[in-house]
């Protein structure tokens, strides 16, 4: 039997921050301009420029710190982290290292969250704001540089390693997702990474010392952070068992083949000789500034999740889920300001909605479905031109296409059949069909009446209105 | 007899553009001949562009003259080549930024010709403004006005040598352990390091930032005022800038020191110093005695750790600063294969040995498991150095000492020994680790090379000092005295040897 080890995870998160401008300069942020459009001499390292700090970052960066319950450092320091790489034009990136007696700009804070029912706190080591580096472009044999990216506000966000599972990994790092989202902070969209989570992950014997840790980077979504951290856990255990000794590595994930595999970086030989940046004055952040960024924030996802619970009446657990994530409670109360019946919105979000976004590994915000096209499909339901049946068929199609709940339903032939005349028909030939069950209901056996419903919405493929269908056939058989 | 054209100070032509005697143009084109004849010489320039300058002087021709016209409208000026000049080469003396051309104007630069100056060119200087004589220029040395076999000091030598020899009526230099006040001791006019952050280092290739300051070179103190003016403030772009309020240095000038508290720095007597340099400063000390001031001994203990300290703490932000240089997006580029190749190949060929040195010597300095026995260390003794100067200010109102052990030196004599070389910038680079304003005034000759008397401020008390460098000025003639070059070229030179 193997042994019983216990896993350790940190976790290392890089968030873009919200801002319009980047951090040191005045160039626009946009994704996906020409390159080399968004620069100027500061972004481009040209000699002689100079970096100015953007307020609206650090003060992004401050709500992160209340949020996460940090201890704020009335001065901070910015240092330089010296390399070499052709996408960093000063050849260092400015950023902010952790030394005793200049502090980076937030430390020691706990994020709560829950783990199947209990509540779970994680230690955060650190939340510190730095630079993004440009970005590298291999076409034609040739290797260019796009400095669009260069100067882009980065904060990271380290925790202690005291995650305890793969599963506790993703779901911390949704929470902390959805609360920078909150917040304001940052968009959190890992597709478009501006989101970017490393990981350290070891296992230790039960009552041992600390085990080696590896880091693991290049995961793209929440899912692949919970496969690379199970991929590398069951790895290193395996190597446990077998007597080997984990190596102290950095490894990258690939996503297609499931595996993590070694980058074969030096890291004894990479020296970053940090030193305090002095081009820039220690970050001064007093109480009177932490206030009014304090009264600034937006809700968090708690309050709103109370909120849902009163004004809307939502049963606790379901406010929850529509509250998980920004985008998808900002879905929620534009669909509700479009369709007034919060109940039932919430329920088509938690239920079918939530169903394809898991199954697909999608989020809320790059499905084709808009609120106002969720409110047409429901509104189609209420008011009997689509059966509740199909219109899970009609959604899942919109999801998959794009198209609109109207355009799907004429499409299909979807609309609701409610003539009387041709439900009669149909009615009249399913008895005729089905003279063991007409029988039973008869004899008084009252399920048998949901069988025959059922014939005949199998035979409209769920057109039918079962209401109907239903009253037919007890008038038609009470009458036979 | 009054001055030729070429060599008269900026407060003069302004007085004479308002009164019509002169015009931009005519000085300029004075200027621009000064310079034809005796750059072959002196090498004080890697720039310069004549039309672009005489197209400006032609536009002030018709403004200078008014009672509304800025402050220095129509003076031809003269930029260290470390400062960036939109659309003109700035190379900071280093063959690595050859080709490049900066899309921008440093601030300082942006306020000269706001201020209406006519900006002449660049000119010479050490490497990175790495040096002590302008010998470690990638483009061949400048040499002294007062002897051509001599240094004009450096780094900024160019700027010091083309003011000597009225190339330029005012010059910007930048000074991160000497290289303003050194050069203007060496060539005979005035030199100013302001406090750090009195002027916006936004668009100075930097060398040290904790440590550069740009400054003014000028013929008297008044013109140095006057540049000082156009020049400090502060900027939103340079973060380390302050927000201090700039005073009218000029119509502080009153020329009376009565009752001026002024120490003696004793370090700066120490062993070392050339006895003739050491009497011409304690000369002007007498002088300052005379006008009312009151002198005293005084001791910066810590003084004598500076310079090594400085060797630390320069070289590691140089290190840093000079790593944008390796051939990917501008300046000089190796042929080369792989990415590691073409670094090591461009830096290797486009630095020269003493720019390899301090950023060898920075490197080591911040290097894991070094950090706290050199870089840490050199901060504490910095900020024991800085503690001195503010225990000394709280009894003094200004302290001197000479600005270099001795005059300028033979070209070649300290090349090949750094450490010598160093030791030139033993009395100027506390000043700098200290963050506090000094100036460099002319206070006599040995064996016919110019001596600099040192007067060192409280922060942001600029005025204090140019005050004090006036009233001793007012008081002698030494910045009247012009080098035989001058005189021997381009028109009558004015005064002689004091």
């Amino acid at each position: 039997m193997s042994t019983a080890y216990e896993t350790m995870i940190g976790l290392e998160v890089h968030v873009q921050l919200s801002t319009t401008t980047k951090m040191f300069c005045g160039c626009a942020l946009a994704f996906g301009s020409p390159p080399n459009t968004l620069t100027c001499p500061v972004c481009l390292g040209l000699p002689g420029s100079l970096p100015v700090l953007n307020r609206r970052a650090i003060e992004l960066g401050i709500r992160t710190a209340l949020v996460l319950e940090c201890r704020m450092h009335a001065e901070s320091q910015f240092h330089r982290k010296n390399y070499y790489y052709p996408d960093l034009p000063k050849n260092y990136q400015i950023s902010q290292y952790q030394y005793a007696d200049h502090p980076p700009l937030a430390t020691g804070g706990v994020l709560v969250f829950d783990a199947g029912g209990a509540a779970r706190r994680v230690g955060i080591r650190r939340v510190h704001l730095e630079e993004d580096t440009g970005k590298l472009v291999h076409a034609e044999g040739r290797s260019l540089v796009d400095y669009n990216r260069s100067g882009t506000p980065l904060m990271e966000v380290v925790t202690e390693p005291d995650l305890r599972s793969t599963e506790e990994a993703r779901l911390f790092l949704a929470r902390l997702r959805a609360i920078l989202q909150y917040a304001g902070v940052s968009t959190g969209r890992m597709e478009e990474g501006t989101l970017r989570c490393d990981a350290n992950l070891s296992l230790r014997a039960p009552g041992g010392p600390h085990g080696i840790r590896t880091e693991i980077k290049n995961m793209n979504s929440l899912r692949s952070v919970e496969r690379a951290l199970r991929f590398e856990e069951a790895r290193q255990r395996e190597a446990l068992g077998r007597g080997d000794a984990v190596v102290q590595e950095t490894r990258h994930w690939d996503e297609d083949r499931g595996v993590t595999f070694t980058s074969r970086e030096k890291e004894e030989a990479q020296d970053y000789r940090y030193f305090p940046e002095p081009d820039l004055v220690p970050l001064r952040v007093d109480a009177p500034w932490i206030e009014r960024v304090r009264a600034d924030l937006p809700e968090l996802p708690e309050a709103r999740r109370r909120r849902y619970v009163e004004a809307f009446g939502l049963p606790d657990h379901d406010a929850g889920l529509v509250t998980a994530t920004r985008p998808m409670a900002e879905f929620f109360e534009e669909t509700v300001r479009l369709f007034p019946q919060p109940k039932t919105v919430s329920n088509w979000l938690v239920g079918d909605l939530a169903a394809y976004l898991n199954a697909s590994g999608m989020e809320i915000e790059e499905v084709p479905v808009t609120p106002a096209g969720l409110a047409e499909l429901l509104r189609l339901v209420e008011d009997g031109t689509v059966s509740g049946r199909s219109a899970k068929e009609v959604l899942e199609e919109m999801l998959r296409s794009g198209r609109s709940a109207g355009e799907v339903v004429r499409e299909r032939g979807l609309v609701q059949i409610s003539d009387a005349a041709e439900l009669a028909a149909l009615v009249d030939a399913a008895i005729a069909e089905n003279p063991g069950p007409v029988g039973d209901v008869r004899a008084g056996k009252d399920k048998a009446v949901a069988f025959l419903v059922g014939q005949v919405m199998k035979k409209t493929r769920g057109r039918a209105n079962p209401e109907m269908v239903n009253r037919l056939l007890r008038d038609r058989i009470g009458a036979g | 007899m009054p001055a030729a054209l070429a060599d008269r100070s900026a407060w003069e032509l302004r007085a004479q553009y308002r009164s019509g005697e002169t015009s931009p143009t005519e000085v300029l084109r004075a200027v621009l001949k000064r310079a034809a004849a005796v750059e072959s010489q002196l090498h004080a320039y890697l720039f310069l562009d004549r039309e672009a300058a005489l197209r400006e002087a032609v536009r002030w021709d018709a403004l200078a003259g008014r009672p509304d016209a800025p402050a220095l409208a129509g003076v031809p000026v003269a930029l260290k080549d470390n400062l960036c000049t939109r659309g003109w080469p700035t190379t900071a003396g280093s063959r690595i930024l050859d080709g490049f051309r900066p899309p921008y104007d440093a601030t300082v630069v942006t306020r000269l010709r706001q201020a209406g100056a006519i900006i002449l060119g660049k000119t010479n200087c050490d490497e990175f403004a790495m040096g002590s004589s302008t010998e470690n220029s990638a483009f061949g040395p400048t040499r002294n006005p007062w002897d051509l076999d001599r240094v004009p000091g450096g780094s900024s030598g160019g700027s010091a040598a083309a003011v000597a020899a009225g190339e330029a009526a005012l010059a910007l230099g930048s000074d991160t352990g000497g290289s303003i006040r050194e050069p203007a001791a060496f060539c005979g006019v005035v030199g100013l390091k302001p406090t750090y952050g009195r002027v916006s280092r936004y668009g100075l290739i930097a060398f040290a930032s904790s440590l550069d300051q740009i400054g003014p070179i000028a013929r008297d103190v008044r013109d140095a005022a006057l540049l000082l003016q156009v020049i400090a403030g502060r900027d939103p772009a340079d973060s380390t800038s302050a927000d201090v309020a700039v005073p009218p240095y000029t119509e502080r000038l009153s020329g009376s020191i009565q009752g001026l508290r002024v120490g003696i720095v004793r370090e700066f007597f120490a062993e070392g110093i050339e006895p003739a340099v050491a009497a011409a400063v304690r000369a002007a000390l007498d002088v300052l005695r005379g006008l009312g001031a009151t002198c005293e001994d005084v001791s910066l203990p810590h003084a004598p750790y500076a310079l090594p300290a400085y060797y630390l703490i320069a070289p590691a932000e140089a290190s840093s600063n000079l790593a944008r240089y390796a051939g990917v997006q501008y300046g000089h580029r190796a042929a080369a294969g792989d990415l590691y190749t073409l670094y090591a190949r461009t830096r290797r060929e486009g630095f020269g040995a003493e720019v390899k040195r301090r950023i060898m010597l920075g490197t080591y300095a911040l290097s894991a498991g070094y950090y706290d026995a050199f870089y840490l260390r050199a901060q504490r003794v910095r900020t024991l150095v800085r503690k001195d100067f503010e225990d000394a200010f709280a009894r003094f109102d200004v302290l001197v000492g000479p600005v270099t052990p001795t005059p300028a030196f033979r070209l070649g004599e300290k090349v090949d020994d750094p450490i010598q070389m160093y030791l030139s910038d033993i009395y100027t680079v506390p000043v700098n680790l200290a963050g506090v304003p000094g100036v460099s005034v002319p206070c006599g000759f040995v064996r016919g090379l110019p001596v600099g008397l040192q007067i060192i401020g409280r922060p942001f008390e600029e005025g204090v000092i140019l005050n004090a460098a006036y009233a001793f000025e007012q008081a002698t003639a030494f910045h009247t005295a012009r080098p035989a070059i001058a005189a021997g070229s381009g028109g009558t030179a004015a005064g002689g040897r004091a």
